[in-house]
């Protein structure tokens, strides 16, 4: 499902002398299809870069990356727009959204996106809030306004809403308290049971631990001139 | 599936200077643009040569259109691109007042596209503009208000409604939350990205402001002295930008 | 004798506005641009009437000059006088005999006929000027035939009145073409418009003449829901008992008593002359 091949990613700073940081150097990784791969490394190593490049937010300097049978590495953007509504979900660490939506919308917009009726859209995010404890007065209300826990609950249900193939998940148990650490664990084994491809990254042993099929050492990839 | 719009070789030049040059990028139909660069930087210039207000020196830009398929809308007649732009097109002016008629009133504002295009039925028309008055959050009893009584954002959010009233496929729009404060342009901002996902619009906007285009755009063109520098989703130009100027631009953004 | 030529224009001017007014023919309705000449009086008095009067007149014409329907206020005798004088032609107060009627605002009852011309006084020869005062973009939108614009205007009307308020100077569109303002005349006369004479329309100040052939079709533009209806006072006329004429209310005391009459001068005195009479018709004559 997700095909990892040589991958380099490096920084060009262009307005200072034209540093260039190289952060990744032939990567390789393959995710199958109900599988659960865990990267692991120091803080710093580049496990959240690794995902960025999957997920298309970086751009790779070379090597192949392919999901779903789409190199993101070189793929159009609309290519990628079209990846990420169908195959590829991300939770990121941050939530991003427009000011003023409410968070039962925001939940609700990946599956309206690939065209779920609006009711049975909403229907599925007032479940998701309400199993990850996010109490019914706050669906209405934007999530900019929330805790920061909160906000990644609303992250986290806004990344399971819609059944995606494939997911990459920064650290989803995070600032989380047991019931809903629980709670997240349980959606992403739910998610491998019906067959999707999950990257992840955990600091939480346990949590990695009790879903992950295998782990990567991020720290593998690093580049040789600074390793 | 066809582009909805093809920009070939696009130039404008003013005299010896350049407006803007070699601009190529395909637009599919339900895409978001933005452009994105500094004053002078040539998006407006490009957006007004895209949109036929002014005529570019050189290039195509390829419309495909309902009843005749792509066509070249620099060398169409000048009929047929009018009535292309009062229909299929939509324009989004920054400052409202550009883009209204004040004398008139909100219905007739709105009214205006539908009569251009043979709606001869008051009744209809009125209903037509009350319901548009609704879906951009204005109350339907200020329907014979002229615009002049309106708010900034009011009169923006009148100008959305009279040009998408038509039911248009591609509005261009050249900083439609300038000069607007914060609070107001967030509710436009969640205004026209469901107008955009529900109406299946796609659009190309020009803007300075970073965070508008993070929030509307699905790809990203950054332009410096009339040239396009880097193009590509728009989080990954924003995120990883590549350019030098990208990278400044970026850098550059306040942070709240 | 006297020493002007004939109908104070010279002979090259007259040629020049024959050939706007030959051309406003060709092109019902369309505004036909013409070098206006200063006329011994002011702007508003009818310079442009008077004008294309003088160009369209022969010296064996019939000149009847008539303002609001009248053929006795200041404005209608001043001209008919000025061309008594610089012409030497015939006037007349009879629509019947008169061969040129120069009309302000009005159409006269009578039927016209094929051998007569009613030259308009106009003020503002432009429809769309209201809505949109580029007269670049103006004459684009007549080029293009884009006069959604004008049912904006009456979408307005609607809007603020609950009906179509304009009353007079109602555009109409002349033989499925030009949106054209028939100048200020009241939106009664606008079904008259389709007629057996030739009209032609002089604006001097803005420097246009137009014109509408025999037998044109002229329709006053309205909507589905809100048809076109050519109005006037719920009354007949009190002199000559006409109920079928447009109509002056003439206030007559402090009291509030009022009359209304013909605003068609030599109509009202032609019926009354035929017997005819009105609810103070007795009295009045």
């Amino acid at each position: 499902m997700i095909e990892l091949n040589n991958v380099s990613k490096s920084f060009t700073l262009h307005n200072q002398g034209s540093a260039v940081i190289p952060v990744m150097e032939n990567a390789s990784l393959s995710v199958k299809p109900g599988e659960c791969v865990g990267l692991t490394g120091a803080s710093g190593a580049g496990k959240s870069t690794l995902m960025r490049v999957i997920y298309g937010n970086y751009l790779a300097a070379s090597g192949s990356v392919v999901v779903g049978g789409v190199d993101v590495a070189k793929a159009a953007p609309r290519e990628i727009l079209a990846l990420r509504r169908e195959t590829l979900g991300y939770v990121s660490q941050f939530l991003r959204v427009v000011p003023r939506v409410p968070s039962l919308d925001v939940v609700a917009e990946p599956l309206l996106a690939v065209g779920t009726p609006e009711e049975q859209a909403r229907d599925k995010a007032a479940s998701l809030l309400a199993q990850l404890n996010i109490p019914e007065r706050l669906w209405g209300l934007s999530p900019t306004t929330f805790s920061g826990g909160e906000q990644q609950r609303v992250n986290i249900a806004r990344g399971f809403a819609h059944h995606y193939p494939a997911l990459l998940l920064d650290e989803p148990t995070a600032s989380l308290d047991a019931q809903n650490r629980a709670t997240v664990l349980g959606l992403i084994e739910g998610a491998k049971a019906r067959g999707a491809a999950i990257i992840g990254i955990f600091h939480d042993e346990a949590a990695r631990a009790q879903v992950c099929d295998r782990f990567v050492d991020v720290s593998g990839f690093s580049p040789k001139a600074a390793a | 599936m066809t582009p909805l719009l093809q920009v070939k070789n696009v130039a404008k030049m003013y005299g010896a200077r350049i407006g803007c040059t070699d601009v190529n990028f395909d637009l599919y139909p339900g895409e978001v643009m933005g452009i994105v660069g500094e004053s002078g930087s040539g998006k407006s210039t490009l957006l007004n040569s895209l949109a036929g207000h002014l005529p570019p020196d050189r290039g195509e830009v390829i419309f495909d259109t309902r009843t005749e398929g792509p066509v070249d809308t620099v060398t169409m007649s000048e009929p047929e691109r009018r009535m292309l732009s009062r229909t299929d097109w939509a324009f989004v002016h920054q400052h409202a007042r550009d883009g209204l008629r004040m004398p008139v009133s909100a219905g007739g504002n709105i009214g205006e596209r539908l009569m251009a295009v043979g709606d001869r039925h008051y009744g209809s028309i009125r209903e037509r503009a009350a319901d548009w008055l609704g879906r951009v959050e204005i109350s339907e009893s200020r329907i014979d208000d002229r615009p002049s009584a309106f708010s900034g954002g009011m009169q923006q959010r009148l100008q959305i409604a009279r040009n998408l009233v038509t039911g248009p496929r591609l509005v261009f729009m050249d900083e439609p939350t300038g000069g607007l404060d914060v609070s107001v342009q967030a509710r436009l901002l969640d205004l026209l990205r469901g107008l955009v996902r529900e109406m299946g619009l796609s659009a190309i906007i020009v803007t300075h402001d970073l965070a508008v285009v993070r929030l509307l755009a699905d790809r990203l063109m950054v332009m410096k002295d009339g040239h396009v520098v880097e193009t590509g989703l728009t989080d990954q130009v924003l995120d990883d930008p590549q350019h030098a100027y990208t990278q400044l631009l970026v850098s550059s953004v306040l942070q709240v | 004798m006297n020493d002007y030529n004939f109908a104070y224009l010279d002979e090259q001017t007259k040629r020049m506005i024959r050939r706007a007014i030959l051309k406003g023919l060709a092109v019902p309705g369309y505004q036909v641009p013409f070098a206006s000449r200063e006329m011994p009086m002011p702007y508003g008095w009818g310079t442009g009437g008077v004008q294309v009067s003088a160009a369209a007149l022969t010296p064996d014409d019939t000149l009847k000059v008539i303002d609001q329907g009248a053929d006795d206020t200041t404005n209608a005798v001043s001209i008919r006088k000025f061309f008594e004088k610089t012409a030497g032609v015939e006037t007349t107060e009879e629509t019947e005999k008169a061969s040129v009627i120069q009309t302000r605002h009005r159409i006269p009852e009578a039927e016209l006929t094929e051998d007569q011309i009613l030259v308009y006084q106009v003020p503002i020869p432009e429809p769309l000027r209201f809505l949109e005062p580029r007269e670049t973009e103006t004459r684009k939108m007549h080029a293009l035939q884009e006069y959604g614009l004008m049912h904006v205007k009456l979408y307005e009307d609607i809007s603020q009145h609950g009906a179509i308020a304009t009353a007079y100077a109602y555009p109409v569109k002349v033989e499925g073409r030009y949106v054209m303002d028939p100048s200020p005349i009241p939106k009664f006369d606008n079904p008259k418009m389709e007629m057996a004479a030739i009209q032609l329309f002089g604006a001097g100040r803005e420097q246009r003449i137009y014109a509408v052939p025999p037998y044109t079709q002229v329709v006053p533009l309205d909507f589905e829901d809100y048809p076109f209806e050519a109005g006037k006072a719920d009354h007949a006329c009190d002199l000559c008992g006409a109920e079928d004429s447009y109509l002056d209310e003439v206030i007559l005391d402090d009291a509030g008593n009022r009359m209304f009459v013909c605003s068609d001068t030599d109509y009202c005195r032609s019926r009354r002359e035929a017997g005819h009479s009105g609810r103070l018709g007795e009295e009045a004559a």
